[in-house]
């Protein structure tokens, strides 16, 4: 950077040997003449070659730039530079386009093309900041090219460029709002992105562009969730406030059964906290509150967000406490508020720009919650080195946080600051006295008489504020302070501050009956200086001489002419008027009489005394940590924060469809993405559900062992969780819901109500006898539930008896059928649609048809309605597939259900994964209604999870499905001896080998049952074994035929010891899980 | 977010602006200035300032106001936070961060700052990240690039930008590894007249410099971690391994960063290391007022107090002071009445004392409070909180490191009222 300084001072220097004409200073502009002399220096730089001398000229025209001065005639000469080789030199060429682009449209479009060139360069940087360029030049002509651009981003490979695609959508939308639609489509493509470096930018666009389309978020409000604590600050501070918002119109309230207490929040909060020291976290103090209440359900998703936002109250940053904070105080249940209290008054030693916004909003927030902040009382106390406002501030939350037990120490304390020399602070003070006395009974008197005391200071301000205190409180109890009234009385001749001035007389004239020979004489001296008095004193003189004049005209009857002629011929027409007003009304005359036999009453009318305010009350209508709450006014753009909704919306809108369908698509992660669902609603609302359907008897026993239960959930999860930072989310996700699975073991009856709903986040369309079995036992609760099940019977109807698999087996089947209907969006959505259609019929129709039905290992490809009668389902054969031993082969069952006959039916182009490849089934000419039939198609996995999606094709229409093999699918028995079987087992040991420690249940501790579930999962053959507590099994998968292993070394007492060994080791991984899962179930 | 960035000097000028959306001209600030000479003193210039078409967000350091202007709503904590992390980058950068160096390197703060914020919202502020995007200058690569005609700027996407550490770059090499941990902590305090403590509280930082060779993971536990009641954590640390095995569990960033920083509540009993003996009167009648302080250890844990300055903003009477420093020296600024004494080292046996005679305005009267005693001290060797730690593990790389825990306890705004 030797040139850099050089150039950008005010002085010339010598721009290098060789050039002595490039060392004219370049800033000494001011003369057009030497700026343009100055300007053609550096053009002729660059159009040098040298990449040198272009640099030096870059810097100076951004140092320029930078200073402000104009530099915008350089245009031509700079864009030519855009292609340059030097990336500094583009760089600094970019920055002066964004500057001047704007000005000079015409000729920005030259360096459009060199834009659209880097969007194409193999170097994610280049195309990333080739996008930021071109979204950044605001020329209105490139914006179809713009759209373009971002919808190419926003599929990239690199998840920087889908990260500058976000950034780049609320650029194009200030360039030109018609462009709305499109870039929604944009942002609910991005929305679905799994990394965390796109989550914060996209919120962020969300926010900018469509904030009130907030049905795009409930597909991935989950994975937000989620995410949110791998997202970098910034986007999570986005997040967390969108997120607020958002739960507001989603959720219910959780502290509506506590509104009625709202009055006593005190003993509450003592409470909560002290649960929160000891207790293991705050949804036990939830768990704990909740079912003595009225049955309040929060929502599991509620509970999620709750939970995943915590631990960023420990955030370095902040702006994220900030965010967690306001999203605690308007989302969490009282008792659990609490604990943003600490992050806050940590926040207190920051910065005093940070410390002045937390301090607005703590205001605030001790207003409706004093017992969360009332244990860091001394967080507060002033420092005489705190700015003014900061002073101010902390004053205002020591007010709002004095109460009868604490009071004391606040008072010594407010006597401290009263000293101090900061004058300003030292009238807030008093205030704050003046408000502590109203609030507080016990100590106005104490108060008043301190105050009293301050009235001898030296200092006017503060006799001043003091007097106009004091009025206020005697106007609660005037009776008992005529000294105090004597007191002020006296000090007129020495306080000259007109406001305190006013309100003495004012409160002389109130209260004359309680001083009768002091107020005449006040009278008097004031009608003596009445014309150099202020305005408002005059006005209160006026007021005061009428006031005597009704009680005691004997004495005052000529004074209060004199005052009233004085006034009469007064300058200020307020008070000529008030003059006029006020003889018309005392002095009986002629005409008049009505109004002035009342006089009496309107002028010594009780007044009610007024209430000494914080200035922060109410304000938390806005959110708190907006701008708009700082400033106490709407800022443009504020998004309203939305009331809690009376019913909550349905909170199935959540539930992901589409779980990663081209990636993850074994069985076992597809069953475990349901779990979740369950064990969420066991461990986060299980007490309140209990409570729900026997809230007399045994809600308290349920809700302490749930209680127990999630807080042994955060534990586990919190090992969890550790191991996988570092991972990819999807592994975060299935690691997760692992966890959840133990979960699951501490089901309870009860739950049967919520499991209904909430299963349905998964599988819309199973027939799962578990969940039949919950059916049969709670029908009546289902009712309300019944959305999904509508889905349920086209599979469970026609689901053959084509295998005998017991019920427990069955489960291991249920779940797929989600991801395989997964059709792209345009089905699920239209099929959602017509869902929603169906709920409002009748219901009396769902429990036949949920009748538990023996079934099998069919799901669903596309389901009825989407597929305008077409019913498809399929079904692993486990037969070799004729023609190509790689191939998976599956069978399809095809049945029309609707009116008109389906013709030419077959499978259109497949967009498939590498290394699938599908053999497609004949094509079916003709199915009439109410006609079924059956096709076999192969499909090569090429040993892999991964979805084959392909369209289903009509003569008139086309389906989008997928399907998704089981990994146990992939295999195929082969026969072996033992002895074969432990040389092979020996050959594939150490990374191979994946071992799992297992507890069998009672029910499948006899050999046949474990064989059989064994064999459901994996379609593996037995190996003969020698030893009885031993099982083997042996298989090779279809496309590559390495050998998969697996023995089962059963112990007594239902302990057992799975091993699986493999080539691969990702089918080993799922193999052993699915069959864990299978036997623990 | 946010539109555009002026910064401006003590004397008002604006000497640098950038924008990053369409222009907001320079005049804005003139609502700004306005506020600034509102407020007399440049601490008490609000940070958040409405005007009729943008709001104005200021953070005020080094003696420079960073003004954002910023036209819709957005968390003023955002932006606040934002700047204070652009002055924080400044100072990694170049060392310090005023007005001169800015105006020096104007090319590479347009850069970093072009780098730091994309239309308004921030894109990349890890500084490590940043180094790699934009090198700092050194007058080494400074001769380096004028012989070769490389650059400043790097043509990669940063390795940490994608990574799942972001705070780290990858390809990091030592010759020596070493990890150096500063346990520092300040003591916020304050004392009545009599010597008792109305709240003294402790907050902690652990600042680490960490040279090591390619991604190590460390963990750092403590023989005490009850002790810390609220802690606050750089990205790296694994929150949840805290939350379960108070361990810090992390992935270093390179180079020097604060792991943690920690606050020991009002509520333990704080040891008050130093004590501060003063008389000071002011007499209605004469024109002259008595000053004495004397300043001792107490609680010290044996360590020696060192670095001791005793500061007091005198009231306006005071016209000046003619005091006598048994040892260290002191001055008395007449204009600003400030008074500071450098005390240097508390020697226990000779306890070091400032007395003498302050001479007030005639005629006025006396002044009704007394002046406020700031304190700094320093204690080598000691965590007054009694924090300890207890071991520092090395996962993942198979090299020894060295390994280095230093203790220090500063005061932090540590005030005696008189």
């Amino acid at each position: 950077m030797s040139a850099a300084p050089a150039y950008s001072e005010d002085k010339g220097g010598a721009g290098g040997p060789g050039e002595p004409e490039y060392g004219h200073d370049p800033a000494s502009g001011g003369i057009f003449s030497s700026d343009y002399k100055r300007h053609d220096d550096l053009k002729e730089m660059l159009d040098t070659n040298k990449d040198s001398l272009k640099l030096e000229a870059m810097k100076r025209i951004v140092a320029m730039i930078a200073r402000g001065k104009n530099a915008s005639d350089l245009f031509p000469a700079v864009v030519k530079n855009v292609a340059c080789k030097n990336i500094e030199v583009k760089k600094l060429v970019y920055v002066y386009l964004v500057r001047y682009a704007e000005e000079q449209q015409d000729l920005a479009l030259l360096s459009i093309s060199t834009f659209q060139r880097g969007l194409k360069d193999p170097n994610q940087l280049i195309r990333a900041s080739a996008l930021r360029v071109l979204s950044s030049i605001r020329v209105p002509i490139i914006v179809p090219i713009m759209m373009l651009a971002i919808k190419e981003a926003a599929s990239d490979m690199s998840p920087y460029v889908r990260k500058t695609a976000a950034h780049a959508i609320p650029k194009l939308y200030s360039l030109d709002s018609d462009q709305k639609d499109q870039l929604i489509e944009v942002i609910e493509k991005l929305l679905a992105d799994k990394t965390t470096l796109v989550a914060g930018s996209v919120v962020m666009a969300f926010e900018e562009v469509c904030p009130e389309r907030i049905d795009l978020i409930h597909k991935n409000y989950r994975k937000l969730c989620n995410l949110l604590i791998d997202v970098e600050e910034w986007g999570q501070v986005v997040i967390i406030s969108m997120l607020t918002r958002y739960a507001r119109t989603q959720f219910l309230s959780p502290n509506q059964n506590e509104s009625l207490l709202e009055e006593n929040p005190e003993k509450a909060f003592y409470g909560s906290e002290e649960d929160e020291v000891k207790g293991p976290g705050p949804e036990e103090a939830a768990a704990t509150a909740l079912p003595a209440r009225k049955p309040y359900v929060m929502d599991p998703d509620h509970r999620l967000l709750l939970r995943n936002t915590k631990p960023l109250l420990q955030s370095r940053s902040a702006a994220v406490v900030m965010a967690v904070a306001q999203l605690y105080f308007h989302l969490a249940p009282k008792a659990e508020v609490g604990v943003i209290a600490k992050a806050l008054v940590r926040l207190l030693r920051s910065h005093s720009e940070v410390q002045y916004v937390v301090l607005q909003n703590v205001a605030t927030m001790s207003i409706k919650r004093r017992g969360m902040f009332e244990p860091y009382l001394k967080s507060f106390y002033i420092r005489s080195t705190d700015p003014t406002q900061i002073k101010i501030l902390k004053l205002e939350v020591l007010t709002n946080l004095a109460n009868e037990t604490n009071i004391p120490t606040v008072l010594r304390e407010f006597q401290t600051y009263i000293r101090s020399m900061d004058k300003d602070f030292v009238a807030a003070t008093i205030q704050a006295i003046g408000r502590c006395a109203t609030n507080i009974g016990r100590v106005r008197d104490t108060c008043l008489n301190g105050l009293v005391q301050l009235l001898s200071n030296r200092d006017e301000l503060v006799v001043a504020e003091s007097v106009v205190v004091i009025k206020k409180l005697l106007q609660m109890q005037p009776a008992q302070h005529g000294e105090i009234i004597k007191h002020l009385a006296k000090l007129t001749d020495n306080i000259q501050v007109p406001m305190a001035r006013a309100s003495i007389l004012w409160l002389i004239g109130e209260y004359c009956e309680h001083v009768p020979r002091i107020a005449p004489d006040v009278l008097r001296k004031m009608a003596k200086s009445f014309t150099a008095e202020e305005d408002i004193v005059k006005l209160q003189v006026i007021n005061l001489a009428a006031k005597l004049y009704l009680t005691n005209s004997k004495q005052t009857k000529l004074l209060t002419q004199y005052v009233l002629s004085l006034a009469k011929y007064d300058q200020n027409y307020d008070i000529r008027d008030r003059a006029r007003f006020t003889r018309q009304l005392i002095v009986p005359s002629e005409q008049g009489g009505a109004l002035s036999r009342h006089a009496k009453k309107l002028f010594l009318a009780p007044k009610p005394a007024p209430v000494l305010e914080s200035s922060f009350k109410d304000r938390d209508h806005f959110q708190l940590g907006s701008l708009s709450h700082l400033l106490n006014a709407k800022a443009t753009g504020y998004q309203e924060l939305p009331d809690w909704p009376e019913e909550a919306p349905d909170p199935s809108v959540r539930n992901v469809e589409v779980p990663e369908w081209t990636k993850c698509s074994n069985r076992e992660k597809r069953k475990e993405k349901e779990k979740p669902f369950y064990s969420d609603s066991e461990g986060e609302s299980g007490p309140t559900e209990s409570a729900d359907s026997n809230p007399e008897s045994d809600s308290e026993s349920d809700s302490k062992s749930s209680s127990e239960s999630s807080s042994g959930d955060s534990s586990s999860e919190s090992d969890d969780e550790d191991e996988e930072k570092g991972r990819s989310s999807e592994s975060e996700q299935s690691e997760e819901e692992g966890k959840r699975k133990k979960m699951k073991k501490r089901k309870t009856v009860a739950e049967g109500h919520r499991e209904g709903s909430s299963s349905d986040e998964g599988s819309d369309s199973s027939s799962s006898s578990s969940e039949s079995e919950v059916t049969s036992e709670s029908e009546e609760e289902q009712v309300e539930s019944t959305s999904w099940r509508r889905k349920t019977p086209p599979s469970s109807k026609s689901a053959p008896a084509a295998k005998e698999i017991s019920l427990l087996d069955l489960e291991d089947f249920t779940p797929p059928s989600v991801q395989a209907v997964s059709p792209p969006t345009i089905v699920s959505t239209s099929l959602a649609t017509d869902l929603e259609g169906l709920t409002l019929t009748d219901s009396s129709l769902v429990p036949s048809l949920l009748s538990p039905v023996p079934g099998v290992g069919r799901q669903e490809l596309l389901h009825r309605v989407a597929g305008e009668g077409l019913a498809v389902e399929y079904a692993f054969s486990r037969q070799p597939f004729p023609g190509d031993p790689h191939m998976v082969s599956v069978h399809i069952h095809f049945s029309n259900s609707s009116e008109n006959p389906i013709k030419g039916l077959r499978v259109g182009t497949p967009k498939l994964p590498a290394g699938i490849s599908i053999q497609e089934f004949p094509e079916i000419e003709s199915l009439a209604p109410g006609e079924s039939t059956t096709a076999v198609m192969g499909i090569n996995f090429c040993d892999s999870t991964q979805a084959a999606n392909f369209q289903l094709c009509t003569q008139t229409r086309q389906f989008y499905v997928c399907i998704q093999p089981p990994v146990g699918e992939l295999m195929a028995p082969v026969f072996m001896s033992e002895n074969e079987f432990k040389k092979e087992q020996g050959k594939l040991t150490g990374m191979n080998e994946i071992t799992e420690k297992l507890t069998l249940p009672d029910t499948c501790r006899n050999d046949h049952i474990v064989v059989q579930k064994v064999t459901t999962t994996a379609n593996l053959g037995r190996v003969p074994c020698g030893t009885s507590d031993e099982y083997r099994f042996a298989g090779r998968t279809l496309t590559s035929g390495s050998l998969v292993l697996l023995t089962l070394d059963a112990r007594p007492a239902g302990a057992a010891q799975l091993t699986v060994n493999s080539e691969k080791m990702v089918i080993g991984t799922m193999l052993v899980k699915d069959v864990v899962q299978a036997l623990t179930q | 977010m946010i539109h555009s960035l002026f910064l401006i000097n003590s004397s008002g000028d604006i000497f640098l602006e950038k924008h990053w959306k369409s222009v907001v001209s320079r005049s804005v600030c003139d609502y700004f200035f306005e506020a600034q000479e509102r407020a007399t003193e440049a601490e008490n210039v609000p940070p958040v300032i409405p005007t009729p078409h943008h709001y104005l967000l200021s953070v005020y350091r080094h003696k420079i106001f960073f003004v954002a202007v910023i036209q819709t709503e957005v968390p003023p904590l955002f932006v606040i936070e934002f700047l204070h992390r652009v002055v924080d980058t400044f100072q990694d950068y170049f060392g310090v961060c005023s007005e001169p160096v800015i105006k020096d390197n104007v090319v590479v703060v347009y850069e970093v700052l072009e780098e730091m914020l994309d239309n308004g919202f921030p894109l990349a502020t890890e500084s490590n990240i940043l180094k790699e995007l934009i090198k700092p200058p050194t007058i080494l690569r400074t001769v380096v690039n004028t012989i070769t005609g490389s650059t400043n700027v790097g043509d990669q996407l940063p390795t940490g930008q994608l990574s799942v550490v972001p705070w780290r770059r990858t390809g990091v090499k030592y010759t020596n590894n070493e990890a150096y941990f500063d346990v520092i902590e300040e003591i916020d305090a304050i004392i009545d007249k009599s010597g008792s403590t109305i709240t003294a509280e402790i907050q902690g930082v652990i600042d680490a410099c960490v040279k090591l060779t390619g991604m190590p993971d460390l963990t750092l536990s403590f023989m005490n971690p009850r002790l810390l009641d609220d802690v606050s954590f750089h990205p790296c640390v694994r929150f949840k391994r805290w939350e379960s095995e108070r361990i810090l569990s992390f992935i270093p960033p390179d180079g020097n960063f604060r792991l943690l920083s920690y606050h020991v509540s009002a509520q333990n009993l704080v040891a008050i290391p130093v004590y501060v003996k003063h008389s000071i009167s002011f007499r209605d009648s004469s024109s002259l007022g008595r000053f004495e302080i004397t300043v001792g250890p107490k609680q010290t844990m044996g360590k020696a107090i060192e670095g001791v300055t005793v500061t007091s903003q005198m009231p306006k009477g005071v016209l000046n002071m003619s005091l006598t420093p048994s040892q260290g020296t002191h001055t008395f600024d007449p204009v600003t009445k400030m008074l500071s004494w450098d005390v240097g080292k508390i020697n226990p046996q000779k306890l070091p004392s400032l007395k003498g005679t302050m001479s007030l305005q005639a005629g006025a009267s006396k002044p009704d409070e007394n002046p406020t005693i700031n304190l700094q001290f320093k204690i080598q060797q000691l965590a007054i909180s009694g924090l300890k730690v207890n071991r520092l593990d090395m996962y993942g790389e198979k090299y020894k490191p060295f390994k280095g825990i230093k203790y220090m306890t500063k005061a932090g705004k540590f005030q005696v009222r008189t």
